[in-house]
């Protein structure tokens, strides 16, 4: 049957080559050197301003970073980042009515333990990241993966947010700021300098480390599971170092164009109730430290250009995904199927983009010490207690019924069985939830053949729960990650034993 | 080696399922098939015990066994229900006349009363001679908009509580992925629900039993049943929207075979923020059919068949609308506008 939707209006339009239009259509004077869209021609100058003035509105229209704030900028040598990184430089040497008022640092992490590089070339990466970090002038981080083994579990547990900062408060915080000035740079002296300990030298790599975490690569065994797992960890990994530096906001480079593959590829992935946090301007799931995109308007294309026009130093450091074939994964797949259908139809990342924007989280989780309903993984709201119908429990049934034995003949069953209609009545069947059957020993319909992961998956978000499916064993996952699962387990046994005694969950 | 089945743990089994990737023999494969299409009926409520229900039959794959299903749940569950198929003629040469002979044979199959609707009994134009007016490039705009009405006044015809139809998992994923595609918000946040209720008069509520059943597992239904279906898609081109996103999902699908009902539990959790705006859904001014503007979709295509303007209801044209209604003469200009087809 023909598959077409009932009503649908629009047609895709494709890509037509704009004739390069000899002026600027900013000042109208001078010859345009770059095309952003068609139509959108501007010379050098009108270029960068357009650039800049759109970081700087970004951060204002959004006002979620305070004056005098500690932020710490995520740089992976990206074009994106790299940019980040020079825009917040020249936000702060702007003069006074349009500088950036906050306090910048830089984080590297090095991720080569997973992506499997020699050490040389890790060492040759990271000192060209430090020789690019020392030109800003600003404290730097040179973080390799390996320390995410050293990770405490209350990494995993949302952080009490600093009290609520009422929409007043942004504007107070500015004046405030703007009467006491002077201090601007901040002097060497308000930042605290022992923190720097790793800015002198290069970090250690300590080698049994990078065999743990080649070890958990090579047990996942799926790459769509490694690249998952690995923005897990680089994620725990940039939480903590802002926390015990003393910053407050993430700032991470993704641009419009990242965004939109991100969008889709987690949608993909089973992460639509996490969509608006994994893609949104900001992200507070980890309570004390937010995440923020600035260069969420920005194409790569622009980004590329700027660089480019504006000499804007990138290293390219390659990942786990890079030389990958397009099927090695759902996010490489998503990332070539949009470039593909972009070079086609150029509005595609700006419709996807804007889908994005539109999208919100659908309710918070909460991880206090007793109650936690966020997932051990990825920190996000757990979605798996949906209604009977849906994807999450189908699923369920679907495996379970093809692990059990079915009754002798279907013809046998007899309709007296089942008094009245089938209808009348909600499921009868011990299969229809999850937690009666997918526990060891939980009785009816559990077959011999439950795996061992069982333990972790109530722990976490459906998508999470298909990543640690694609691994031969948790046992691999870091000491961090299994010991807080261990803890809610066994707070949720307690909880289990004295649930008829418990009177208000709130509390 | 013959690999057992991991159900019965007895038989040899012939088939790997391409939803959890177990191996079954046939009857467990069956029984698991039946088993979870019951689970979903009544998961969702989607019945009422004594209702009238009328199954949307092509005579395509997913239709036929649609209708073999739900005829064995509802003798072995005692749903009660009273059963019988629903065509719609389109007046395709060729393609409705074999797939209405594959429905014809199914009803004498499965003993249910048959109602044929065509489009030329209810709109005076078969698509062969829509086709001959608009061309091949937006007919599809109007098989779609005619169908789901057709089916709708078939339906008050025969007096049906409900209309199931043979959507499955990969139709619902690909809608997913489609309208996140070209950001249609409104749509994206409807296409994941598994049932209407009745939004107005001259609407029949509608339900998808087979939502959550792989297009894969529906064929290796059919052909283990040895179930007779019609294979050939709709000759005219669906819209390049839906040809990438289809491309798309079976790519997903080959890389993680849970993909389709990862997009799905995607789709079921998206939450819209507040103050995004959203078509009100109101009637149509003409027929009262649901539509969110003055006019709905099928009036419009048909007034622009009438006049000799195929391009009226293709693409936006929203501003002309009243215009229609109150019988006004359009200028030269939105005439020729409206004229000009790319064939
Ligand atoms: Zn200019
Ligand atoms: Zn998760
Ligand atoms: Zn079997
Ligand atoms: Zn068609
Ligand atoms: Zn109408």
């Amino acid at each position: 049957m023909c598959q077409v939707d009932e009503d649908f209006q629009g047609q895709l339009e494709h890509t037509e080559v704009p004739s390069i239009s000899k002026k600027c259509v900013k000042c109208k004077e001078k010859t345009a050197v770059v095309v952003i869209r068609a139509g959108d021609t501007y010379c050098r100058d009108c270029f960068r301003e357009y650039f800049i003035h759109k970081f700087r509105a970004m951060l204002g229209k959004n006002r979620i970073i305070f004056p005098g704030e500690k932020v710490l900028l995520a740089v992976s040598g990206g074009p994106s980042s790299c940019s980040m990184l020079s825009q917040v430089q020249e936000g702060l040497s702007q003069n006074a009515h349009k500088k950036l008022r906050f306090i910048p640092g830089i984080v590297y992490i090095d991720e080569g333990a997973a992506a499997g590089r020699s050490v040389d070339d890790r060492k040759t990466a990271m000192a060209q990241m430090q020789t690019l970090f020392e030109a800003t002038g600003f404290p730097f981080h040179l973080v390799p993966l390996e320390q995410v083994l050293d990770l405490s579990p209350s990494v995993l547990v949302m952080a009490p947010s600093p009290s609520e900062q009422p929409g007043s408060a942004y504007k107070a915080a500015v004046d405030q700021f703007i009467q006491s000035k002077g201090h601007w740079p901040p002097r060497p002296q308000d930042q605290d300098q022992d923190q720097d300990l790793d800015q002198a030298s290069l970090p250690d790599i300590q080698e049994s480390h990078t065999q743990l975490l080649q070890q958990l690569m090579s047990s996942t065994k799926t790459q769509t599971a490694r690249e998952e797992l690995l923005s897990m960890l680089r994620q725990h990994l940039l939480v903590h170092t802002a926390r015990t530096k003393g910053y407050s906001k993430l700032m991470l480079g993704d641009c419009c164009s990242r965004l939109a593959v991100k969008l889709l590829s987690s949608i993909a992935l089973g992460r639509g109730a996490q969509l608006a946090q994994d893609t949104g301007f900001s992200d507070s799931r980890y309570g004390d430290i937010i995440t923020v995109r600035p260069m969420r308007d920005y194409s790569s294309k622009e980004i590329v250009f700027y660089n480019h026009m504006f000499k804007v130093p990138s290293i390219f450091i390659p990942g786990l995904d890079t030389m990958t074939a397009d099927k090695s994964s759902i996010q490489r797949l998503t990332e070539s199927f949009v470039t593909k259908l972009q070079a086609d139809f150029p509005s595609t990342v700006s419709t996807i983009y804007r889908t994005s924007e539109k999208l919100q989280t659908a309710w918070k989780g909460s991880c206090a010490a007793d109650v936690c309903d966020t997932c051990l993984l990825c920190l996000c709201a757990l979605d798996t207690t949906v209604e009977n119908a849906s994807a999450f429990q189908a699923t369920l049934i679907s495996e379970q019924l093809s692990q059990t034995k079915p009754p002798e003949t279907s013809s046998a069953i007899n309709p007296n069985l089942n008094p009245g209609s089938a209808l009348a009545t909600t499921t009868g069947q011990c299969c229809s939830g999850e937690g009666e059957c997918g526990k060891k020993g939980g009785g009816c319909c559990s077959s011999p053949r439950v795996p061992e992961t069982t333990d972790m998956r109530s722990l976490l978000c459906y998508s999470c729960r298909q990543t640690v499916k694609d691994m031969s064993s948790v046992d691999h996952l870091p000491a961090y990650i299994l010991l807080e699962a261990q803890r809610r387990n066994r707070r949720s046994q307690m909880r289990e034993q004295i649930s008829e005694f418990i009177l208000d969950e709130g509390v | 080696m013959p690999v057992l089945c991991s159900s019965c743990a007895d038989k040899r089994a012939v088939l790997k399922r391409p939803k959890t990737g177990h191996s079954l023999c046939k009857e467990c494969f069956f029984w698991a098939f039946e088993e979870e299409v019951h689970q979903t009926i009544v998961a969702a409520q989607l019945f009422k015990h004594g209702e009238t229900v009328g199954i949307a039959a092509s005579g395509g794959k997913d239709s036929t066994v649609l209708a073999h299903v739900m005829k064995v749940l509802n003798e072995r569950y005692n749903y009660g229900l009273e059963l019988m198929l629903l065509s719609v003629d389109e007046g395709i040469t060729g393609y409705r006349d074999d797939s209405l002979e594959t429905v014809k044979r199914n009803q004498q199959q499965y003993e249910l009363p048959l109602k044929i609707v065509s489009y030329e009994e209810l709109y005076g134009w078969t698509m062969d001679a829509i086709v001959k007016q608009v061309g091949l490039k937006n007919n599809c705009t109007f098989c779609g908009v005619f169908r789901r009405q057709a089916l709708d006044r078939g339906a008050i015809m025969l007096k049906v509580d409900k209309i199931c139809t043979g959507h499955n998992a990969d139709d619902v994923a690909e809608t997913v992925l489609m309208n996140v595609l070209r950001g249609d918000i409104a749509r994206l946040r409807r296409c994941t629900a598994i049932s209407t209720t009745s939004e107005g008069d001259g609407v029949v509520p509608r339900c998808k039993p087979l939502k959550y059943a792989y297009e894969k597992e529906i064929v290796l239904y059919a052909y283990f049943k040895k179930l007779d279906y019609f294979s050939t898609e709709c000759i005219y081109s669906p819209n390049a929207y839906r040809g990438h996103a289809r491309t798309f999902l079976k790519d997903l699908e080959s890389v993680r075979p849970s993909s389709i009902m990862d997009v799905i539990h995607s789709g079921e959790n998206l939450s819209v923020r507040e103050g995004v705006k959203m078509p009100v859904q109101g009637t149509c001014s003409r027929c009262g059919y649901i539509s969110s503007q003055a006019l709905c979709k099928s009036c419009v295509l048909l007034e622009g068949l009438n006049r000799g303007l195929p391009k009226l209801g293709i693409g936006k044209h929203h501003r002309l609308h009243d215009k229609i209604l109150s019988q006004q003469p359009l200028t030269e200009k939105e005439e020729r506008k409206l004229k000009s087809v790319d064939f």
